[in-house]
């Protein structure tokens, strides 16, 4: 590997990212998945950091699952998108942060038509106004969350209380970066380090103190797909995927993954079970799995945020070994409680995987 | 007296045509921009199909322009077309009028790392034609010795989404050269090669194909889609074996990318000072494709070699003679009557 | 374990490093021929069984060189060794042979 070639890369993918002052717009689904990373992600971009961070309650699902499901046409997935960024620019805001990858490519792909086609951008801010009554915008800057987590990371370095170091051999830890299809394969120059090489992740490990694994199938999808996951006799080609990764990934011997897109660490995670219980393999040290994490949660590990607080103890594949490895301190008996001291109840031991 | 005529490029088209210009009596003044003479020529090792030293081609060359007049690490500053003779500034501070003017720029090898999903630059078991051409010149081998080798041809050559959709005529030919070359020194090393269609048109290449297969070679009819490293520091290589319709893989010690060819940078250079124009693939419009590919659409100003497409060197250097004989036709037609 | 009533899919990609090379080999060795084959199609084009079951001396031959034996076995069980192919080759291949050799080599 000539890290120096992969600079050179990295250096033709240079995205703006301004510094401050965004609307924000959450995911539909990584609350329920992964339920403080959103949280985790405003507060320390709002409060850690100092930013101007905005949110409305108004704001909708972008439309994507239905679009990728084609359950709806393209003319209204673009009107719902027309209606979050006239929110944003209501709210007086010209830089659109959004927290889905989905969303991130729909955003990119519907920008992208407009500028080809503007009759059809007319036909949208029109539709825009007969249903809404709201002024047609188009942001000034498009960001994904991750973009602004890589564009924060030094600062995030230099108030962190843990780095991604194993504290017993002072040796980096082994991260597996995996990126959402849709953040940068459709448009290459929209993400940060373009598609073959995206730097977006592998900034911030380096930033942390990680190390970056390469392995051959980096580039393969998690295995979601929407529609190829959604009815049960798809799931075995969903799982096959998410498979090849982890086979592919394995002579690596990563310590964990991080993702940037709200499908790809639940299926990263949650099959890791289905493959431990359907074909007896295991991926990670001694019968455990490979840990898999967003880029908030990460982000919060290393400023010393408690594990449970981060919502960790809803991952499948359990994270003490790594917050172990890195000395991260955690209290086994506060896994299962809420938010309010209440126990959540324990989830069922699986039986292979630890 | 002796009409000037100025050749730009000193590669084999430059030399040839210089030589054949110099053997009809003509002042030809050889204009090339590197140390050396020679081109790619000069950097490589043997020529398919018969696998002659390219040495042997390149001393032959320059024994034929012994009496031209050759300035090396020398550019083309300015050049501009006057009543009818051209006024050339060289970077060597020489002027030159000259009563015509051939442009044997030849071409610029593809940026490799540019197919960034092939890993130049990034994967060290990744190299170029050019480079192992360079390491066979210079007799240097793998340590250690490879257990599997692949060549992936049209690299950069009908590649619409590189810039380039033409196929690059020479690299069949020469991944079979250089595979046969590899098997040779590596003779218990898998050797394959990554092919969309086989482009062996030349007398004999059908020939060092069939020499191919019986060394053993593997032929692959798909194109190499990606490549990465593995946990060993081993290459994996994807591609489709479209004749079974199916996806594959397989680890490689070395990846030889046949990097196609591109108008030379140079080239264009002079061809912008002139407002030459270029045909859609980026190499210069001749006055007609079929009846006359050697002038240019200006007066005097002729063309041979790879500065109007891909050429193997037959086609370079038997351009370059007829080039020559147009431009003594138009110097006989315009300065003699 | 437990059934989810879905597994892993099988995977349909060739793995050439798992391939069998030893095997080739020696038929190459046997069969010189073996390795001139240039996917013209004349073969199965010309093949009295084609037409009505799935076989190529074509396929068969990629098949043994991307390691897929039972494939190759399958494609060539229906043939009668009637020698058609060996008239349109233009390779010059001794198919009918090649194809015996075959046979023999992989216990087929």
């Amino acid at each position: 590997m000539i890290y120096e070639g992969k600079k050179k890369i990295w250096a033709e993918y240079q995205k703006e990212i301004p510094e401050d002052h965004y609307f924000y717009v959450r995911s539909c689904i990584r609350q329920s998945f992964f339920p403080a990373s959103e949280a985790t992600f405003l507060d320390i971009t709002r409060n850690k950091l100092g930013k101007d961070i905005f949110e409305t309650e108004h704001h909708t699902t972008c439309g994507g699952i239905a679009y990728h499901s084609d359950a709806i046409p393209q003319e209204t997935a673009m009107t719902i998108i027309a209606r979050q960024f006239a929110l944003m620019k209501k709210y007086g805001y010209e830089n659109y942060v959004c927290s889905c990858i989905t969303s991130f490519g729909l955003y990119c792909e519907t920008l992208e038509t407009w500028r080809e086609f503007p009759e059809l951008q007319q036909k949208i801010a029109e539709n825009l106004w007969k249903t809404c009554h709201l002024e047609f915008a188009k942001p000034k800057f498009l960001v994904h969350a991750s973009d602004l987590i890589f564009k924060y990371r030094m600062q995030i370095a230099a108030k962190s209380k843990y780095k991604l170091v194993n504290k017993n051999t002072g040796e980096p830890l082994r991260v597996v970066e995996h990126i959402g299809c849709h953040y940068s394969k459709m448009f290459p120059s929209k993400g940060v380090g373009g598609a073959e090489y995206p730097y977006v992740l592998v900034g911030m490990i380096e930033a942390w103190g990680g190390q970056i694994v390469d392995y051959p199938e980096r580039r393969h999808c998690c295995g979601f797909g929407f529609r190829q996951y959604f009815i049960k006799s798809n799931r075995g080609y969903s799982l096959a995927n998410t498979h090849k990764k982890f086979e592919s990934m394995e002579p690596f011997k990563p310590d964990m993954i991080i993702t940037n897109c709200p499908g790809c660490p639940y299926f990263l995670d949650r099959w890791q079970y289905v493959i431990a219980e359907t074909e007896g393999k295991t991926y990670g040290q001694d019968g455990h799995g490979i840990p898999v994490f967003t880029y908030e949660e990460v982000a919060g590990l290393v400023m010393g945020y408690d594990p449970w607080d981060l919502g960790l103890q809803t991952h499948q594949v359990s994270v003490e070994p790594l917050l172990d490895k890195i000395g991260i301190p955690y209290d086994p008996a506060k896994k299962y409680l809420g938010k309010n001291g209440k126990n959540l109840g324990q989830p069922e031991k699986p039986h292979c995987l630890k | 007296m002796k009409n000037n005529i100025l050749v730009i490029g000193g590669g084999p088209a430059g030399m040839e045509a210089s030589a054949a210009l110099s053997r009809m009596g003509y002042n030809v003044i050889l204009a090339e921009k590197e140390k050396s003479l020679g081109g790619h020529l000069a950097k490589w090792d043997r020529l398919f199909p018969d696998q002659i030293p390219a040495k042997q081609v390149l001393d032959s060359l320059l024994e034929g322009i012994k009496d031209v007049k050759c300035f090396t690490e020398t550019d083309v500053n300015s050049i501009n077309l006057l009543d009818r003779s051209y006024n050339a500034m060289l970077s060597n501070g020489i002027t030159i009028l000259a009563d015509a003017v051939l442009l044997a720029s030849g071409f610029d090898l593809f940026k490799a790392e540019k197919k960034e999903e092939y890993g130049y630059g990034i994967y060290e078991g990744v190299l170029t034609n050019a480079d192992l051409e360079k390491a066979f010149k210079e007799g240097k081998t793998f340590s250690p010795a490879p257990m599997a080798i692949g060549f992936v041809h049209c690299v950069g050559s009908r590649d619409e989404k590189a810039g380039n959709p033409a196929c690059s005529k020479v690299c069949c030919a020469t991944a079979v050269k250089q595979a046969i070359e590899t098997k040779e020194l590596y003779p218990d090393a898998n050797v394959y090669c990554f092919y969309m269609d086989l482009r062996m048109f030349g007398r004999h290449y059908e020939d060092l194909y069939l020499r191919a297969q019986k060394s053993g070679i593997r032929f692959i009819r798909g194109r190499v889609s990606e490549v990465s490293e593995t946990a060993d520091g081993r290459l994996l290589v994807k591609a489709e074996d479209t004749l079974s319709s199916k996806p594959l893989k397989v680890s490689l010690d070395r990846l030889v990318l046949m990097a196609g060819m591109r108008p030379s940078k140079a080239g264009r250079a002079v061809g912008h000072q002139l407002n030459l124009t270029t045909e859609e693939d980026g190499f210069f419009s001749s006055a007609d494709n079929l009846l006359s590919i050697q002038r240019s659409k200006l007066p005097g100003f002729f063309y041979a070699g790879a500065c109007t497409g891909p050429k193997t060197l037959p086609d370079t250097l038997h351009e370059a003679r007829s080039a020559a004989m147009e431009i003594d036709r138009y110097i006989k037609e315009n300065f003699r009557k | 374990m437990i059934d989810f009533g879905f597994s892993v899919n099988p995977s349909s990609r060739i793995n050439l490093d798992a391939a069998d090379g030893e095997k080739f080999h020696r038929l190459a060795a046997l069969e010189p021929d073996a390795l001139k084959c240039m996917a013209c199609g004349s073969c199965s084009a010309s093949c009295s069984a084609a037409a009505f079951e799935d076989t190529s001396l074509r396929r068969a031959l990629l098949s043994l060189q991307n390691g897929l034996s039972d494939d190759a076995a399958k494609l060539l069980s229906h043939c009668m060794l009637c020698g058609k192919c060996t008239m349109v080759c233009p390779r010059g291949i001794n198919t009918r042979h090649l194809i015996l050799s075959i046979l023999k080599i992989y216990s087929l």
